[in-house]
């Protein structure tokens, strides 16, 4: 068990963990958290091959995630955005409510 | 030499630690003092603050506790550490209980990059100044926490314009820091200290002498002064609007530990000013190299600590909306301003035109937005009817 | 065979715990606070690697800004009550789906490669790397996501603005 195969390990499981969570609650904002702990845990992973795996010294990896961190923090910023919209206009974030729902 | 004293007694002391804890020893010594240092600085600076404010109010400050008072914080202490610890019944009491907790650890962590003198910092990180402010953002989090988990709706009233005023002013002190990372070229405190430690004829090299570092600096200070809820920016925490914000429901030593904490992020934030700007540990004058150098970190802070008394007793509170406006609409677009203008510094060649520039950028952008902004909501003069 | 260092594994611990109360407890602010740890633990996993801005900008980002957004929306939208654990469909199709991917990333991991590659030296990039290769390879990206937040920014706020005279 090397070290980039524990990393990995640990970001797959924080993967299924966001995956499961995404798909079972039942408020967005929840589903929010599961897509952000994928998001991270797929930057993990790159860490965890910048660091161990081969490479020639590039920061290629570093600044994959530093962009991924970027566009995540804009889309869970325009995901709460939509969230709070949708609570204004029907007063809740239930998604067995908002599913199927007629405007 | 006194300038590295405490250097050589901590090597000292190492000398007599079995090789086997060589390393935990070095450790613990490089953190004790500032675990003992800063805490009797906040026991002193609680006396001082109270003398200073009642002097400015005309008025004297506590003075039965020892000679003029002096003795006041150890009244505090012993308190707040015998006050009945009361916890409402609704209050959830895991987060209420880890709120305190996770702000002192928050107010404890910046320290560690702080250089308080020549080779005296704890860790030369490569990436100082970020550590700083990613602690930092940490305490939003944990105020969040205290005025949340009291189950009461002043409470998380004032968490939340807390939160929303600390961030707002996290802006700001951002880049009015970057301007000075791009002017020193590094991250790291240690080298930042070290660009400003030089002298020309008589003037040292401190950034604050320069154009856009005297303008970053009152930035600075004011985003300083916003971040860590004092007045004129303590309206989430004053006692006359919301009976004591977020800590409301504290009573006893939990209360002690955050006033601690708060007072600690006021000396971290005001270190990392001295740091950026007032040149660290290095002399004002190249006669004065003599004194040590942390003689002179302490000298600093211990002025920017009477400035924040001074500030205190003499402006009222803002608003909340004026606050806001304050942040988004004037310190904002100020400090782009002045990273433009380190900018132009930095690249223009040394002389009478580098300051006109810089000097230019500023006071242009300063006239637009202080006289733009002010001219929107003229207030009609007061007439008086009988008193004439 | 290298062992796993004891901070590593006490890191991870501390993620995966987090994560997992993120996506189980009861009451709404718990779970942020929760994923907050969690954050905050992933952030140290990344200083633990080596990659040191990196780490102190997933704090400064994640714990600093985004769990605090996630707080203010949930406070926002009265979410202080407590939600059932699971919609009255099928919770455990989506729990034996996340197993299932995990079970395959796991084998996938355990019978590749990785497992036997050598120990590396860290790479030592540093910061004025970094900074470098930002503006001189990668500015397009760099360019892009600042408009990209910018509209981010922007969109956020009109969304989510109060609608006048209703």
């Amino acid at each position: 068990m090397t070290p980039l195969a524990g990393c990995l390990l640990v970001s797959s499981m924080l993967f299924a963990i966001g995956l499961a969570g995404a798909l079972t609650r039942r408020n967005t904002i929840l589903v929010l958290v599961g897509i952000e702990l994928m998001l991270n845990a797929a930057n993990l992973n790159f860490v965890a091959f910048w660091r161990y795996g081969p490479h020639s010294g590039a920061p290629t990896g570093m600044i994959f995630v530093l962009f991924s961190i970027g566009v995540a923090a804009a889309e869970a910023a325009v995901g709460l955005a939509l969230i709070l919209a949708v609570y204004r206009h029907t007063k809740t974030t239930d998604l067995s409510q908002l599913i199927g729902r007629r405007p | 030499m006194l300038d590295q004293i405490f250097v050589s007694l901590k090597y000292w002391l190492l000398g007599y630690a079995p090789a086997a804890i060589e390393p935990a020893v070095s450790i613990l010594l490089t953190i004790l003092p500032i675990l003992l240092v800063f805490p009797i600085l906040f026991a002193l600076t609680t006396v001082l603050e109270r003398k200073g404010l009642g002097r400015i109010q005309n008025r004297y400050g506590p003075n039965r506790v020892g000679f003029c008072g002096i003795l006041q914080p150890m009244a505090d202490g012993l308190k707040s550490l015998t006050k009945e610890d009361i916890v409402p019944a609704a209050a959830d009491r895991t987060v209420h209980f880890l709120a305190p907790l996770v702000l002192l650890a928050v107010a404890f962590l910046p320290y560690a990059v702080l250089p308080i003198g020549r080779n005296m910092v704890v860790t030369n990180l490569d990436t100082g100044v970020l550590f700083f402010f990613a602690i930092g953002a940490i305490s939003e989090l944990s105020v969040f926490m205290a005025g949340w988990s009291s189950r009461n709706k002043y409470s998380l009233l004032g968490a939340m314009r807390a939160v929303a005023q600390m961030i707002s002013y996290e802006v700001p002190l951002l880049l009015s820091s970057i301007a000075v990372i791009m002017a020193a070229g590094s991250l790291s405190t240690v080298e930042i200290v070290e660009k400003q430690a030089g002298f020309t004829g008589i003037f040292p090299h401190w950034y604050v002498l320069t154009p856009w570092g005297f303008v970053g600096f009152i930035l600075f200070m004011i985003a300083a002064t916003a971040e860590t809820n004092r007045s004129p920016f303590d309206l989430p925490e004053g006692e006359s609007e919301i009976i004591a914000g977020y800590y409301i429901e504290y009573s006893g030593f939990k209360f002690a530990l955050f006033f601690l904490g708060e007072y600690l992020g006021m000396f971290a934030i005001s270190g990392l000013g001295i740091t950026l700007f007032l040149g660290g540990w290095s002399a004002p004058l190249p006669f004065l190299t003599w004194v040590p150098s942390w003689i002179w970190f302490f000298s600093k802070l211990l002025g920017l600590i009477i400035g924040f008394i001074w500030v205190r007793g003499t402006l009222p509170r803002l608003r909340m909306d004026q606050l806001m406006n304050f942040a988004w609409k004037f310190m904002l677009p100020m400090a782009l301003v002045v990273v433009v203008s380190a900018g132009a510094w930095r690249f223009l060649p040394q002389g009478v035109t580098r300051w006109l520039v810089s000097i230019v950028f500023l006071a242009l952008a300063y006239l637009l937005l202080a006289r733009g902004v002010e001219t929107r909501n003229k207030i009609a003069k007061r007439t008086y009817r009988f008193a004439e | 065979m290298r062992l796993m260092s004891a901070p590593f594994l006490i890191l991870a611990a501390v993620t995966l715990v987090g994560a997992c109360a993120a996506m189980m407890f009861r009451g709404l602010v718990h779970c942020a606070l929760a994923l907050a740890i969690a954050f905050a633990g992933i952030g140290a996993l990344y200083l633990n690697l080596g990659a040191q801005f990196l780490g102190l900008a997933q704090l400064l980002v994640y714990v600093g800004a985004i769990a605090v957004l996630i707080v203010f929306v949930i406070l926002l939208t009265r979410g202080a009550d407590s939600e059932p654990l699971s919609p009255a469909a099928r919770p455990v199709a989506g729990i034996v789906v996340a197993t299932a991917i995990f079970v395959i990333l796991a084998w996938a991991i355990i019978h590749s490669g990785a497992i036997h590659s050598s120990g590396q030296p860290a790479p030592q990039t540093t910061i004025r790397q970094l900074g470098g290769a930002l503006m001189d390879g990668y500015v397009l990206p760099l360019e892009v996501i600042g408009l990209m937040l910018t509209a981010a920014l922007i969109g956020a706020v009109i969304v989510a603005m109060k609608e006048n005279g209703r």
